[in-house]
């Protein structure tokens, strides 16, 4: 067990890799999805209709690396957070994990190592965790399972040391705490301490800061890229908030009903969007050092369809560019730039896409 | 505090300005009553607001900004108490009027917009039966001019009518938010209070929603006090800006000379707390620590135990609101250079 959980960085090169993964920056990347889609039922027992959160999704992430997830509410971002911290089971397609598709995965013994190496860090700090006990107890619990091999008082040791690293000092004094007695933003912290506490490869932070004071996110970002930087744990970044996303992270998937509109190095992309709705995005960032185009086109569109979506791109009700293809046919997120994904029909056929902003 | 008009902003309020405020809180403070002593969260706000402006309040949780709100349209209620000052609007105090009396002016002269449009709106009523309980309850018996007022202000939002069959859940966070934005305008007060409107939403709709709230005020021309934690939100929105922390006002002045130049240390870190879209990528601190406890008594200033730029006086003396260039600023920094103190 020692060895799965700590041999991780040199422990890949032995596990099968599939072809058609694709690399960054030459190095294998840490995991890859390929086609992950997840369908929901709803309406009644007899009800047909299906909820499409999660469609063809194929993404990778790196070692090291910050990969901020934007999108609306409703976009299947944090959807894709729970399949890949296997709360659900994808509807179709896989993920690798170091090459290893965690379908293969089955024994607790290896889910618990896998959770171990991704957790979750959650929205809201003020009930993810426990009010009634101690802070410290959902860490010590957190060792207890994921790391059997540690003695009472060398879990009581690296509970104290994770919180000195997320910044949670004194932490002796910290940890006997309870959460009503921290501010929102250190209750956060535990929160990444209990990650970190696993000795993750990858944490999935579903809206980290979104629920804090203006005053206190920087804070937490800059925390996550010390761990990046760090302690070389790769983070999902899972936001709307775009200009936090460039703030901290390397690279920027923009997702939109399900899909991924667009994906690339976080500078690329917002210096030249090139998806209507990664445009959309940014415009609607308000900017206090800007002066306010008050010209500029507000949108005023619907939320997408994803219940049984007919094929075609599913930004195409809001888009002012769309054209007859994007009607009928799905497009598919392909490299424009190197790196630099784009899924838009009108973006494909090499015009310069200026919808919004 | 009239020296602190919003003149050097190229978009002036409306026509109404000569007429004096239409709302004028002097010295307003309000105290929880507490197991451990009364909590002062809000302490002598004095501010104006005349027709057709657009006031913006920020500050973090807990610094009082919604207790102020709440304080404006007598909507407290205990342990909380208003224990000095007063409200004046459109010349009667609000101060100490019967629930009867406030019915009257509540929808008709003052509306309030709340921060959860879900729990402020009625689960089990459809949209259109919750407009028609507030025109019925300020004497509007026909059914025909219920129905078309409703339809009439839906339309305003951008709502199709028919969504006054709808039941809050039917809608989106979007299009609930502007349906109580539509109520709030049912009988075109005078003044819209909106408490943090568009925090549940996301950063386009969010901003479809403010250019909607700003159209709909430059056609029908009543005043706006909106309260938010995000202060590049109401940037581009407000004539005038208050920075509100540990329940005094920290900085209030012209919008644009805030943002331009704020001055108080803690108006220039929350300026400074946000990641720019555009620029250059440049390493952020924050605020470091936490908002101060309110129930223990005030010595030197609030802010102190955070300020990067604290002195030895700070932690002594007490800051005074001081006019600097048209702008007031709770801060000892500024107390020589004061045109006039108050």
């Amino acid at each position: 067990m020692t060895d799965q959980a700590t041999g991780t960085p040199d422990g890949s090169g032995s596990t099968p890799r599939r072809e058609d993964v694709p690399s960054l920056n030459g190095s294998p990347p840490l995991l890859t999805t390929t086609g992950l889609t997840r369908h929901f039922h709803i309406g009644g027992g007899l009800s047909r209709r299906t909820l499409h959160a999660v469609d063809d999704v194929s993404l990778a992430i790196g070692e090291r690396e910050i990969v901020a997830l934007a999108g609306e509410s409703g976009s299947g971002k944090s959807t894709i957070a729970r399949l890949l911290a296997k709360v659900y089971k994808p509807t179709s397609g896989e993920i690798y994990f170091q090459g290893t598709p965690l379908s293969s995965i089955r024994s607790r013994r290896e889910t618990l190592r896998y959770t171990g190496l991704v957790p979750m860090v959650f929205q809201d700090p003020f009930s993810s965790i426990n009010p009634v006990f101690r802070v410290s107890h959902g860490i010590l619990r957190g060792l207890k399972l994921h790391r059997p091999e540690l003695s009472k008082d060398q879990r009581l040791q690296e509970a104290a040391r994770v919180f000195e690293t997320v910044g949670l000092t004194p932490a002796a004094e910290v940890l006997k705490r309870f959460p009503h007695e921290l501010s929102g933003g250190q209750r956060q912290r535990v929160g990444f301490a209990q990650a970190l506490a696993l000795r993750p490869k990858l944490i999935l932070a579903d809206e980290p800061v979104s629920m804090l004071d203006v005053s206190i996110r920087i804070g937490l970002l800059n925390l996550m890229a010390g761990l990046r930087d760090a302690e070389g744990v790769s983070i999902l970044y899972i936001t709307h908030d775009i200009a936090s996303a460039r703030y901290v992270a390397d690279r920027l998937i923009v997702m939109y009903a399900g899909h991924i509109a667009e994906s690339g190095p976080v500078e690329d992309v917002l210096a030249s969007p090139k998806h209507p709705y990664t445009q959309l995005l940014l415009s609607a960032v308000p900017d206090p050092r800007a002066p306010l185009d008050v010209t500029a086109e507000t949108d005023r569109g619907e939320p997408p369809r994803v219940v049984d979506p007919a094929p075609g791109c599913r930004f195409r009700w809001r888009c002012p560019l769309a054209i007859d293809t994007c009607h009928q046919v799905t497009p598919e997120l392909r490299d424009l730039l190197p790196g630099h994904g784009v899924a838009c029909h009108v973006a494909q056929a090499g015009a310069d896409v200026r919808a919004f902003g | 505090m009239s020296s602190v008009r919003a003149d050097a902003d190229p978009r002036s309020p409306g026509a109404g300005v000569a007429a004096g405020p239409m709302l004028a809180v002097d010295d307003l403070s309000v105290a929880y009553a507490m197991d451990r002593g009364a909590v002062a969260a809000v302490d002598r706000v004095s501010f104006d607001l005349y027709p057709g402006e657009f006031l913006g309040i920020v500050g973090e949780s807990g610094c009082g900004k919604s207790t102020l709100l709440f304080a404006i349209a007598q909507l407290l209620a205990p342990p909380a108490g208003i224990t000095g000052g007063s409200v004046v609007f459109k010349g009667a105090s609000m101060v100490g009027l019967t629930d009867k009396q406030l019915t009257a002016v509540r929808w008709r002269d003052l509306s309030v917009v709340m921060q959860s449009a879900m729990n402020a709106l009625n689960p089990v009523k459809s949209i259109g039966a919750q407009f028609k309980d507030a025109m019925r309850a300020h004497g509007v018996k026909s059914a025909d001019e219920i129905g078309e007022r409703s339809a009439e202000v839906l339309r305003m939002v951008s709502i199709d009518p028919v969504h006054l069959k709808s039941y809050p859940h039917q809608l989106s966070g979007g299009m609930r938010q502007r349906s109580m934005i539509a109520m709030a305008l049912l009988f075109t007060p005078d003044l819209v209070i909106m408490d943090e409107p568009t925090s549940a939403l996301d950063v386009v709709a969010q901003r479809s929603l403010m250019v909607q709230i700003k159209e709909l005020q430059q056609q029908l021309g009543f005043a706006i006090i909106f309260v938010t934690h995000d202060m590049s939100l109401v940037s581009h929105f407000s004539h005038r800006l208050m920075v509100m922390y540990a329940g005094q006002v920290a900085e209030w002045g012209a919008t644009r000379q805030v943002f331009d130049t704020p001055r108080h240390p803690y108006s220039i870190g929350l300026m400074e707390a946000f990641p720019s879209i555009r620029g250059e990528r440049v390493p952020l601190t924050g605020i470091p620590g936490r908002p101060p406890d309110l129930s223990g008594p005030q010595e030197g200033c609030w802010f102190a135990p955070r300020c990067p730029k604290v002195m030895a006086a700070c932690t002594q003396t007490e800051p005074d609101l001081y006019q600097v260039d048209g702008v007031a600023v709770r801060c000892l920094l500024h107390a020589d250079r004061s045109d006039h103190s108050d």
